[in-house]
């Protein structure tokens, strides 16, 4: 990736999503090495973890693990495009794999129309892999739910994505009581209702959704968790579900988040990640960096003739990967601790988390004054 | 900057000309004109991305009209100054900016405000804005545009000739203050000629502005409701009085009838809002204009609805249309994208659509300059403006036939 100094302090003009999805995408995405994008089927093939601790490293129908599932949600809808970026800008950028929201697919234009065009890669002209998610999210009723398990998934066969989500019973995962047994069992059901309703399991993947339990389903995704619980209780249940899933099927922890939340999770051994932050933050003019986030709005940036990024080259995914195919993941941690929390403030349940995971940050927290 | 008239079409009176403006160093291929200024907002274009921007044809598309009035309010001139000007600030170090204040979009020139001290803007948030010389000269310098127009009081159609006529006194007493304002002495700076629908004033206004020391000219005053027939009579009267080796850049003819207009008259640079208000609305360009290549008026039928002009992309016979908006179009949007995806774009209302739309409807409103460019080469302008203005009302004629 080159790097390029753009001066970005005339606000307001270029457009405030194009220009901080830009920055948030250099910071987190990688270029991609030369994976060969066929069209579907993809092959979910993983070899066994690189190194030992939670991290891991895996292929995805060369969609490389780790991978920042990029979200194309704009006003929480996802309508067949990245907001305001082209195919090609994203493919620069290394976005490997897009989001798509099955309801509004469905909606507009419409799941037949799209079957009939010859699917949602060919409508939009996107050469690497999809997502859809099951629709089930912008249901209000449970009955409702009841009567779309299979149509969520027929519809998703029509569209055409590489990966396609089960419908699952939303629950919290940090509230106890009979609801949450009452939604696993539900989840399950479904997941064999799916399973049945699935007309190309070779040319697209299913994935099940884990909803307050750990149960075998094709592939797994943590659900529930995007919901603004404390983070001391989100890492954990993020770390019982790591260690309860199979090693050799990609866990994809939905609505996550953050960058920090992303380096927590990955320490703990998850893969994949959608977040609608990239997109929402930028239409709010904020710009994503090393050190957290700039608000290009602020009057303060007005006169800034500084670059908005000066490393300006894709920090989170290139070097998250890299630094866990060279074994240096916990070097890496440190740095982007550093960066974020330059006065060694780091929150106590990052803390927590990165010791269950194995990684030593203890020289980017400040020492204890007793 | 260097122009040079290399083509006129001569004979029966004709005015319109081929030029060349050379704006970089002697390797640089020189733009031809007449041309489009590519409309800007704070230099960059509405929609179109850098990186897009520099997949249209070049050298066309390194020509764009700014507004000054744009970065009045932030970054300060001294930030713009300690960047280094428009081209560092925005990275677009091989374009020619060409500066005028008024901008159709956003700062409308409104008569009523302006008084000595300065010229008034109307703005889309409702706020008018008064600016001094001084003050617009301070701008000037810090974004170091390749050519800027001195201020001007535009006047519109309608005003009384008492008005109209301070507006020309108005109007020169500016150009001299920036000229007298301007660190470069007027180097890069078009005067300005005003004179609203009075003939009269239209000369001479010119024939003053002609005298002064500046490399071009810049005809202000057009599109504010001037009568469409008096039109040429007006601007024939501003260019029979500037020198034929300068170049002429003018304001408010927007549509390719006006610019045809504008061209048959001798003018070189047209700024033009067209293209804005096209793809706002969801339209896209399909006129044809390599129309001297058939021999007779019988253009091939295109199978959509309504004028060959442009198409609506909301209707909804393009839901499944998997054509791109027209057939062997260069452009980024129709090597890579079908009508049916920019519906559904425009119906769910993703600012994506307004992408692709700007750089189809540019790229297809720059063939049309080069077009009438090759007829003024080949002698061919008046032919070449008469067919176009027939095959446009075709549509309205063959309806009339068969009702």
């Amino acid at each position: 990736m080159t790097t390029t100094t753009k001066f970005r302090v005339v606000t307001g003009k270029l457009h405030p999503v194009q220009l901080a999805l830009e920055c948030f995408c250099e910071c987190f995405m990688q270029k991609p090495p030369s994976f060969p994008f066929s069209d579907p089927p993809p092959e979910l093939s993983r070899p066994p973890p690189a190194k030992g601790e939670g991290e891991r490293v895996g292929v995805v129908q060369g969609v490389p693990a780790s991978y920042f599932l990029f979200d194309n949600k704009g006003c929480d809808f996802t309508l067949g495009t990245i907001k305001g970026l082209t195919n090609n800008q994203l493919e620069e950028i290394g976005c490997q794999i897009i989001l798509g929201n099955t309801y509004h697919l469905a909606l507009r234009p419409g799941a037949e129309l799209i079957d009939d065009l010859g699917g949602l890669h060919k409508f939009m002209n996107w050469k690497r892999a999809l997502l859809t998610d099951s629709g089930g999210f912008q249901m209000v009723s449970l009955l409702h739910l009841a009567d779309i398990t299979e149509q969520g998934v027929t519809f998703q066969n029509k569209i055409g994505a590489d990966i396609i989500m089960a419908l699952d019973d939303v629950v919290k995962t940090t509230i106890t009581g009979p609801r949450i047994e009452e939604a696993m069992y539900r989840t399950l059901r479904w997941i064999d209702r799916c399973i049945a309703a699935h007309k190309r399991p070779d040319a697209q993947n299913l994935f099940g959704i884990v909803q307050g339990g750990l149960d075998p389903v094709l592939s797994y995704a943590i659900g529930g968790l995007a919901g603004g619980e404390d983070k001391d209780s989100f890492w954990r249940v993020v770390a019982q579900c790591t260690a309860a899933l199979p090693e050799d099927k990609p866990r994809y922890v939905m609505g996550v988040g953050y960058p920090l939340d992303i380096v927590v999770c990955s320490a703990l051994g998850a893969d994949m990640y959608d977040c609608v932050y990239p997109t929402r933050t930028a239409r709010f003019g904020t710009a994503l960096v090393p050190e957290g986030v700039l608000r290009l709005k602020n009057q303060a940036m007005a006169n800034d003739e500084r670059p908005i990024d000066s490393t300006c080259t894709c920090m989170l995914s290139k070097d998250l990967h890299t630094s866990i195919v060279e074994g240096q993941f916990p070097e890496f941690v440190q740095r982007f601790l550093r960066a974020q929390f330059p006065k060694g403030n780091v929150p106590q349940w990052v803390c927590n988390a990165m010791e269950v995971a194995g990684v030593d940050i203890s020289t980017c927290c400040a020492p204890i004054t007793s | 900057m260097r122009f040079a008239v290399t083509r006129a079409c001569g004979g029966g009176g004709g005015r319109a000309r081929v030029g060349a403006l050379y704006i970089g160093g002697c390797t640089t291929a020189p733009i031809e004109t007449p041309s489009l200024l590519i409309s800007t907002r704070k230099g960059l274009p509405t929609f179109v991305s850098r990186d897009h921007l520099a997949t249209l044809p070049t050298p066309d598309s390194l020509l764009l009209h700014v507004s000054p009035l744009h970065f009045l309010d932030c970054p300060s001139s001294k930030t713009i100054s300690n960047i280094g000007g428009l081209h560092r600030m925005l990275g677009l170090h091989e374009h020619f900016f060409v500066a005028a204040p008024r901008d159709s979009l956003e700062s409308l020139p409104e008569s009523e405000g302006t008084n000595k001290l300065g010229a008034s803007f109307e703005t889309p948030c409702g706020r008018r804005l008064v600016i001094k010389p001084s003050a617009y000269v301070e701008k000037i310098a810090s974004l170091k545009p390749n050519l800027w127009a001195s201020m001007a009081d535009e006047v519109p159609a309608w005003v009384s000739e008492k008005r109209n006529k301070t507006s020309v006194d108005r109007t020169l007493r500016w150009l001299d203050e920036c000229l007298a304002l301007d660190p470069a002495s007027g180097k890069t700076m078009l005067g300005v000629v005003v004179g609203g629908s009075n003939i009269e004033e239209r000369k001479h206004c010119a024939i003053e502005v002609a005298t002064r020391n500046v490399p071009g000219f810049w005809i202000g005053g057009f599109g504010l409701g001037e009568n469409v027939e008096e039109r040429s009579a007006l601007l024939n009267a501003v260019t029979d009085n500037l020198p034929e080796e300068k170049v002429r850049f003018i304001s408010g003819l927007s549509l390719p009838e006006e610019v045809l207009q504008g061209v048959a008259s001798g003018i070189d640079l047209f700024d033009s809002t067209y293209i804005y208000h096209l793809t706002l609305g969801g339209f896209a360009l399909i006129f044809p204009f390599k129309i001297l290549d058939h021999n007779n008026l019988d253009f091939q039928l295109d199978d959509t609805v309504g004028d060959r002009t442009k198409i609506n992309l909301r209707a909804t016979i393009y839901r499944k249309d998997t054509t791109p908006i027209v057939a062997n179009c260069s452009c980024f949007t129709c090597q890579n994208h079908t009508r049916a995806y920019i519906n559904h774009l425009l119906n769910v209302h993703e600012m994506l659509a307004h992408i692709l739309l700007e750089i189809h409807n540019t790229h297809h409103y720059l063939g049309f300059f080069r077009a009438m460019r090759e007829a003024i080469k080949g002698g061919k302008f008046d032919l070449f403006r008469h067919r176009f203005i027939e095959s446009r009302r075709i549509h309205l004629t063959s309806a009339v036939l068969c009702s």
